[in-house]
């Protein structure tokens, strides 16, 4: 039966006042993004005066500016192949780990249980200083023995940390999904005489698709947005640098140079792969989100 | 036998890759967080010096320190109660009443959360500058801006950081709770309603009950997340100036680093991790309740 309510005037009131509210955090997310696009291709002039005109024409020059002389064209690079690189270790690792965890009994399996859960508690910010000492250690010792070093400054091992840090909520993801499933796939696989690595690749993993999309939007996103790991284990003045880590450097430096545009076309460099990711994805992101529950 | 030999093959050949990553890269750096605590160590030779306590009595005299760790309180606590109020009042909101665009407003709060932290601090930098900013150049048309608002000076960098990171955190959070309210079943509001329980009294009777359990994980969660945000915001933000008056505990702990002092950096990390496991226990059980079924 339906409940016919009447229209009151303090239900219109409260209406209009809810309109409004959600407006208002609407328009303060909407207006400053479409703000930094608009002043993307705004002349240097053009700061100085009331920031609410529109560019006066299309000043492409700055996105060929900060992609050749701020380099953010070669941090591009590296940042792809780092998010590139993260994912799959990230993947090939997790995947088979996730699936034995969750799906076989074996000695250790709580104890590893446990300590992948712990590790959702471990923040990564927390240990970077370690893990950056760790390297420098291990590249002194590399140069005192074999005369060269290729831990730190290197984007590889950014990547293999990157997928290291990323394991406790992956495992713990996807071990929440296998457990669902019931035995019955493995033992008709195993009966039709497929054996375990098969049945894993065949059987399992094709079935877990959504979870593996869920991760890598995910993961995509944090490997692409991070940066301090990639501050502090890229330093070197010379080295690669991720597109984060360039930006946040344009931004500095542009406080003394004052290149407004550069900094802005830069700015949107970074941003815009993630929101066409987003803007294609958006429904199943947000659907993900509480089929993995939480993420810090 | 030999089927069983294979399974344990399988199984270690599975497990192994994963285990070891985690070791190397989380559980070794963690074991060394606590350890170096206890050390003294040069900036450029590896020798370390035991020194017991000492990095922490020196910490607990260190007023930039005790400075950092007072707003890094302020900012979990202030930052929790304003995302968690709005993010559920919003979230109630977009579920229970029947609106025009609601999946617009879902689609665009939670753009901040994709967006790195370094570049919405860009986007607050031009909001926040104190000459032709956003803020400013609005506030302007009410008052006279001869004197400009200077929204990263030292008075105001608490708020200007609180109002960003609120701004990044509320759409994750409400989208969260749109999906565990909307499991709450329709039936329950009706009844309600012919008893004249108006929304408030629904909104406290029965959708917090009902979704207590999700909120009590995701505070945890969120309250150990927001002491490692403030630490994002501020390094890309303020890089805890003007003065320290930004400077949260992370950051202090990273500076230190920076300068070459990695045992006292590191004591500075046992205080954090102790201080977010005490905060997340007892978050946990202040919020305990009997779970409530549907």
């Amino acid at each position: 039966m339906e409940i016919v309510k009447k229209q009151t005037s303090g239900d219109r009131l409260y209406r209009i006042f809810i309109y409004l509210v959600l407006s208002l955090l609407a328009i303060s997310i909407i207006v400053p993004v479409a703000w930094v696009f608009l002043a993307s291709v705004k002349e240097n002039s053009e700061f100085y005066g009331n920031p609410w005109t529109l560019p006066a024409g299309f000043h492409w020059q700055n996105f060929v500016d900060a992609w050749n002389k701020a380099s953010m064209g070669s941090y591009m690079l590296n940042s792809v192949i780092v998010t590139a690189l993260a994912l799959a270790i990230l993947l090939v690792v997790a995947l088979p780990a996730a699936y034995c965890l969750s799906r076989f009994r074996f000695r250790f399996r709580k104890f590893l249980n446990l300590c992948f859960m712990g590790g959702l508690f471990i923040n990564v910010n927390y240990i970077v200083v370690p893990i950056f000492l760790m390297l420098r250690d291990g590249d002194t010792w590399l140069k005192n023995t074999f005369g060269g070093s290729f831990l730190l400054n290197n984007i590889v091992v950014l990547a293999i940390v990157y997928a290291a840090t990323a394991l406790p909520f992956t495992i713990y993801l996807l071990s929440g999904y296998f457990a669902t499933l019931p035995h019955d796939f493995e033992e008709a696989a195993y009966i039709d005489g497929a054996g375990y690595g098969k049945t894993m690749t065949k059987i399992i993993f094709p079935m877990a698709q959504p979870s593996i999309i869920t991760i890598i939007l995910f993961n995509f996103l944090s490997f692409w947005n991070e940066y301090i790991i990639s501050l502090t284990l890229l330093s070197s003045a010379n080295g690669p640098r991720t597109l984060p880590v360039g930006l946040l450097n344009l931004m500095q430096a542009q406080q003394s140079a004052a290149q407004y545009g550069i900094m802005y076309a830069g700015l949107v460099m970074v941003m815009l792969p993630t929101l066409i990711l987003y803007i294609c994805v958006q429904k199943k992101l947000t659907q993900g989100m509480t089929v993995g529950g939480l993420k810090g | 036998m030999r089927t069983n030999r294979r399974r344990s093959g399988f199984i270690a050949l599975c497990v192994a890759p994963a285990t070891i990553l985690f070791f190397i890269f989380m559980i070794l750096p963690t074991i060394n967080v606590f350890r170096m605590s206890l050390f003294q160590r040069g900036a450029y030779s590896p020798t370390e010096t035991f020194v017991g306590m000492g990095n922490f009595t020196a910490l607990m005299k260190d007023t930039n320190f005790i400075r950092s760790m007072q707003n890094t309180i302020l900012l979990v606590v202030v930052v929790t109660i304003i995302t968690f109020a709005l993010a559920l009042i919003f979230a109630n909101i977009l579920t229970r009443e029947k609106l025009v665009g609601q999946n617009f407003f879902r689609v665009v709060f939670y753009i901040p959360n994709i967006l790195s932290v370094v570049v919405i601090s860009g986007i607050f930098s031009a909001i926040y500058k104190p000459e032709n900013g956003m803020l400013n150049s609005i506030i302007g048309l009410f008052r006279d801006m001869t004197n400009p608002i200077l929204w990263k000076g030292e008075s105001l960098v608490m708020v200007s950081l609180i109002i960003a990171m609120v701004w990044q955190a509320i759409g994750y959070y409400m989208v969260m709770y749109m999906a565990s309210m909307a499991a709450v079943p329709n039936s329950l509001y009706e009844s309600s309603a012919l008893d004249g329980a108006g929304r408030w009294t629904q909104f406290f009777q029965i959708t917090l009950p009902l979704i207590w359990t999700n909120i009590r994980t995701t505070l945890t969660f969120f309250i150990i997340s927001t002491i490692n945000m403030a630490f994002l915001f501020v390094k890309a933000m303020t890089s805890g100036g003007p003065n320290g008056a930004s400077e949260v505990a992370l950051s202090y702990m990273y500076g230190q680093k920076d300068a070459g002092l990695y045992g006292y950096s590191m004591a500075i990390g046992v205080v954090i991790f102790l201080f977010s496991f005490l905060l997340s226990a007892l978050v946990n059980k202040v919020t305990k309740r009997e779970p409530l079924e549907f």
